[in-house]
């Protein structure tokens, strides 16, 4: 019978047990302080790629003893070098500097933008909400691909201009989340009861909305810094991207030639493994980042 | 509006005086539903009024009307001689001080994310009351009067307490501003009974300490009779009868009271007698029934009931009914 | 199909269920929480048990156990006995041969428990058609007779609709309908109306009690409410802290209440006989935790009687001296000299420091 499979599901939410017991069911685990590390890595080399002891990654290091590059990985090049001899670890570790850069920024502006517009909307409601709520349904409705490509090609192609376009994306999903989010907690009581306590609306959503939906848009964070550093992959391929300096995407496209796929795959796949790591340990921080306080929530 | 009349209000040293409320929601395009239709009722000094109905009838809302945070769409709400509906949003602001709620959800009424001594010092920091080392004094004696040690209030947030602790640490927000009414929404329902009682003692302690007024909405008639000097009945929106509890309990005079009352099951198998007394249940406040709003499930209903409304009017006893054909024989009025 | 236990008349008569020392622990970050620890009762046919308690006694996860609804992270033990066949333990596929057909249940809330997208009808008749092997229009004609017997007023025109279009106690109706769908011979009742408005539940505690007559079924109310369970039970069993504290036929238990919990309990709930502004006793304290509970008497923190005994040694459930169906666990129950001493003190005292 459906009914009793259902409830079978939801027993562990509704439990009998002492009021405390529940609380910590779940923790973070180890795999997400892994993921952390990994992230602290690739960030600290990233900022401090100048002044590591690394290759100049524009260097072009012909050696004579390996004969013509690309060299394979090594003890000298560890991940290999590129058609012009370059090492590519350490052209990795500088790409990571612009390609972190992107994902920073873009979703930085998102959260700001969409957030702000989310919880205002989500908190008055009214005129302002449907006018917001329209806005973000045609922003995503509009093709992502042919608005990157039309102000990337229309303006210079900058780093700003490549993180902006991305973050300019990334508004509407973060401000519909921040708005439901608003909307979920505006209606609890607590807020009623900071309202009738006197409090004025800049207090009720800086103190009593914002640390509630920080939460849940922090975790969208990660994950939309994932998006944004493999949508800056995309652009690279149709050109698009930064135009100076490296990034992965460019790396990536730089190895990705069918010759050299199949004669030297270190030179994509090394720039490939670490934004797979990288991209990977971002989602999979979110999640449960998501889900821990997903759990706090239904224990309350 | 075919009001409820008014004869059950009172003179007096009258705190909050409802007249005439009403509050309407929009439903679809066209439709309205009258959440509360036309209810008058007036709460002394130092006084509980109870307020008691089935989900639906209204009750609620119109706590939260009286506070102003659902606007009525009509009626007037003066408390201590002020009008409310008629404030601009800073007058409102400063009255609303006197007036605190507390709710039935003891953990959805707590921040959850925040130190449980800071929502409740929260009221004192928004109206700047006093230096910080006042506050903080101040709120660890609340806390302390409501059975909550500070300390550990000052260190945790509410998943950390039981919910008969969330309700307490409410109480002691509501407390803070030393207000004049407190207006209790269910704030025992969602308690175990032995907590309940401790919540239910506790308001009663708390409201001769600090000479409070207050208006307790549940729909446990036994819980509200307990804490009640006048208790109120509630239909889809409409009194239909108010007395002192007392009084109510020994000769409901509406035959909705009457059924209340023997609805509620009894701790004691010798005095549970099987037999509903009633079919059915409240109607859609949306499409409410003509004339009385409780004819189509009275026992005593005839064509009058389904045709005018009735009044309220006196049986005695600061005892009032608003029924065609009361239980107990109406006196007539000089 | 319906799945007939074979054991079935080998039992002896009456005795339909049978459960000893029944512990359900639940692993969690904090430890072993001991939900339900050390059940033992039986239930006749026919018969309604209340089983009583507050949130964490362990009255929901116990009835759970019973019905084999637990998540896989429960660690059980024990022995469950229905019909005289051991089913604790039994997974979900074998389980399912008995809900429905010799076990089922009615929720608390009406709205989870029904699914919202699919018509009433098809809700009742589909577990008719599994369980019953019943053909179509059988199985319409079974469905409408069975929402005749909950009382809903035109039952065709129910069948088509949605669960939306209900109210409450209408669903609740149909909840119970679903639940006697296949003539279970045990009907768990959690909570049933706990959601619903007072003149609505005596409505359909009623209803569940005459369903019961008319099909000569078990019953177990699981409730927090003394007043449910005094005018529609044959039986109550007391929980407290995971434990079984006091079980006794209703009559019998609410004229000698023998454990000073249910007496506590009993006082804390304001009664519309005494006047307004009674003093209502309280049981200071909260629920045990239930994965560090005390080594005595597990009510002995909050006990008012409680002595140094009751803190060191766990009373064993025992017979009173009234009645040889009613049991409890207490050093000093009810009526003993220890007990009635400390409350002559106490009932002097109320209205001064009851709140704790």
């Amino acid at each position: 019978m459906s009914e009793i499979e259902l409830v079978a599901d939801e027993i562990t939410n509704q439990d009998d047990a002492s009021p405390e017991a529940e609380l910590i069911t779940r923790r973070l685990g180890w795999a997400f302080w892994l993921c952390v590390c990994w992230l602290v890595v690739i960030v600290l080399a990233a900022v401090l790629a100048p002044w590591l002891p690394l290759k100049d990654p524009n260097a072009n290091l012909v050696n004579r003893d390996l004969g013509r590059p690309p060299y394979s990985p090594s003890s000298e090049f560890w991940f290999g070098s590129d058609q012009d001899a370059r090492d590519v670890f350490s052209r990795t570790i500088f790409g990571a500097r612009v390609s972190l850069t992107v994902g920073f920024v873009a979703i930085a502006f998102g959260m700001v933008i969409g957030g702000t517009l989310g919880i205002l909307s989500g908190y008055f409601r009214g005129w302002w909400d449907r006018i917001i709520s329209f806005a973000f349904v045609v922003l995503l409705s509009f093709p992502a691909l042919v608005l990157a490509i039309l102000i990337t090609s229309l303006l210079d192609r900058g780093l700003m201009t490549i993180s902006l376009t991305l973050g300019f994306l990334a508004i509407a999903p973060v401000g519909r989340l921040a708005r439901a989010t608003t909307i979920q907690y505006a209606e609890r009581e607590f807020v009623v009861a900071a309202r009738t306590l006197g409090a004025r609306h800049p207090r009720i959503i800086i103190r009593e909305l914002l640390p509630n939906v920080v939460i849940p848009m922090g975790a969208l964070a990660l994950l939309g810094m994932a998006v944004a550093i493999v949508a800056e992959g995309g652009l690279a391929f149709l050109g698009l991207s930064v135009q100076k300096e490296e990034t992965w995407g460019k790396l990536i496209l730089l190895g990705a030639g069918s010759r050299d796929l199949e004669k030297s795959p270190w030179i994509s796949m090394a720039p490939i493994f670490i934004l797979f790591l990288t991209v990977l340990a971002l989602n999979f921080a979110g999640d449960k980042i998501r889900a821990y306080f997903d759990v706090k929530e239904t224990a309350l | 509006m075919a009001g409820t009349g008014t004869a059950h209000l009172r003179d007096g040293d009258v705190v909050l005086r409802v007249d005439d409320l009403v509050v309407e929601f929009p439903m679809g395009r066209h439709a309205t539903v009258s959440a509360v239709a036309g209810v008058s009722f007036d709460v002394l000094r130092g006084e509980t009024l109870g307020i008691v109905g089935e989900s639906g009838c209204g009750k609620s809302t119109t706590g939260r009307a009286i506070m102003q945070i659902t606007a009525p769409t009509s009626g007037t709400v003066s408390f201590e001689g002020t009008d409310l509906t008629s404030l601009s949003y800073s007058d409102l602001r400063e009255a609303r001080t006197k007036i605190q709620m507390i709710f039935q959800d003891p953990i959805s009424s707590l921040n959850p994310r925040r130190k449980v001594r800071d929502s409740v010092k929260d009221p004192l920091d928004i109206w700047q009351r006093g230096s910080e080392a006042q506050r903080i004094e101040l709120v660890n004696s609340i806390l302390e009067q409501v059975g909550i040690d500070p300390e550990r209030a000052a260190e945790s947030r509410p998943h950390q307490f039981s919910g008969g602790q969330c309700q307490r640490i409410s109480i002691a927000r509501a407390l803070v501003l030393d207000p004049t009414l407190i207006i209790c929404d269910e704030p025992v329902s969602a308690l175990d009974v032995s907590v309940q009682a401790q919540v239910l003692n506790l308001l009663e302690d708390l409201k001769q300490q600090y000479g409070l007024t207050l208006i307790f909405i549940a729909h446990d008639l036994a819980v509200v009779k307990n804490i009640s000097d006048r208790v109120a009945v509630m239909y889809l929106g409409k009194l239909c009868e108010v007395a002192s509890s007392d009084d109510l309990y020994g000769r409901p005079a509406h035959p909705y009271t009457n059924v209340l009352v023997e609805s509620i099951p009894i701790p004691d198998p010798e005095l549970a007698v099987a037999g509903t007394t009633i079919t059915g249940e409240p109607p859609s406040p949306v499409n409410p029934p003509s004339g009385c709003r409780f004819h189509p499930r009275c026992p005593y209903a005839d064509d009058i009931c389904s045709r005018t409304e009735p009044t309220m009017r006196s049986i005695g006893d600061g005892h009032f009914v608003a029924c065609h054909h009361p239980l107990v024989t109406p006196v007539s009025i000089a | 199909m319906t799945v007939r236990l074979q054991t079935e008349g080998r039992v002896s008569e009456g005795t339909l269920l049978e459960i000893a020392d029944v512990k359900t622990h639940f692993r969690t970050e904090r430890g072993l929480v001991r939900a339900v620890d050390g059940v033992t009762f039986s239930l006749e046919r026919g018969k309604a048990l209340g089983i009583v308690g507050e949130s964490g006694s362990g009255k929901t996860v116990l009835s759970r156990t019973i019905m084999g609804l637990l998540p896989s992270t429960a660690v059980l033990s024990g022995s469950v006995r229905f019909a005289g066949q051991e089913i604790l333990g039994l997974d979900a596929r074998q389980m399912r041969h008995l809900w429905g057909s010799e076990m089922s249940m009615v929720f608390q809330n009406p709205m989870v428990s029904l699914n919202p997208l699919m018509k009433i009808g098809k809700q009742i008749i589909e577990p008719l058609q599994i369980h019953l092997g019943m053909d179509k229009t059988n199985a319409v004609a079974t469905a409408e007779r069975l929402l005749r017997d909950v009382r809903i007023p035109e039952p065709e025109k129910r069948l088509g609709q949605f669960p939306h279009e209900l109210s409450g106690g209408m669903r609740q109706r149909v909840m119970i309908a679903i639940a006697l769908a296949c003539g279970p011979t045990l009907l768990f009742a959690d909570e049933p109306t706990t959601a619903l408005d007072v003149t609505v539940q005596a409505q359909i505690l009623e209803l569940i009690g005459e369903q019961r007559k008319d099909r000569n079924m078990s019953v177990i109310l699981v409730t927090h409410d003394l007043g449910v369970v005094a005018g529609h039970t044959d039986e109550i069993a007391v929980m407290y802290g995971g434990r079984l504290v006091e079980k006794a036929p209703t009559r019998e238990l609410f004229a000698n209440m023998k454990m000073p919990y249910t007496k506590s309990l009993m006082r804390s709930i304001p009664k519309l006989e005494d006047p307004s502004h009674t003093r209502l006793l309280t049981i200071p304290g909260r629920p045990p935790d239930l994965v560090n509970p005390p080594k005595g008497c597990r009510f002995a923190p909050r006990c008012a009687y409680a002595r140094e005994k009751c803190v060191q040694h766990e009373p064993p459930l025992i017979v009173s001296d009234t009645s040889s169906e009613h049991f409890y666990a207490c050093w000093y129950p009810v009526g003993s000299p220890e007990f009635e001493e400390r409350d002559v003190e106490i009932m002097t005292n109320v209205g001064v420091g009851g709140s704790a």
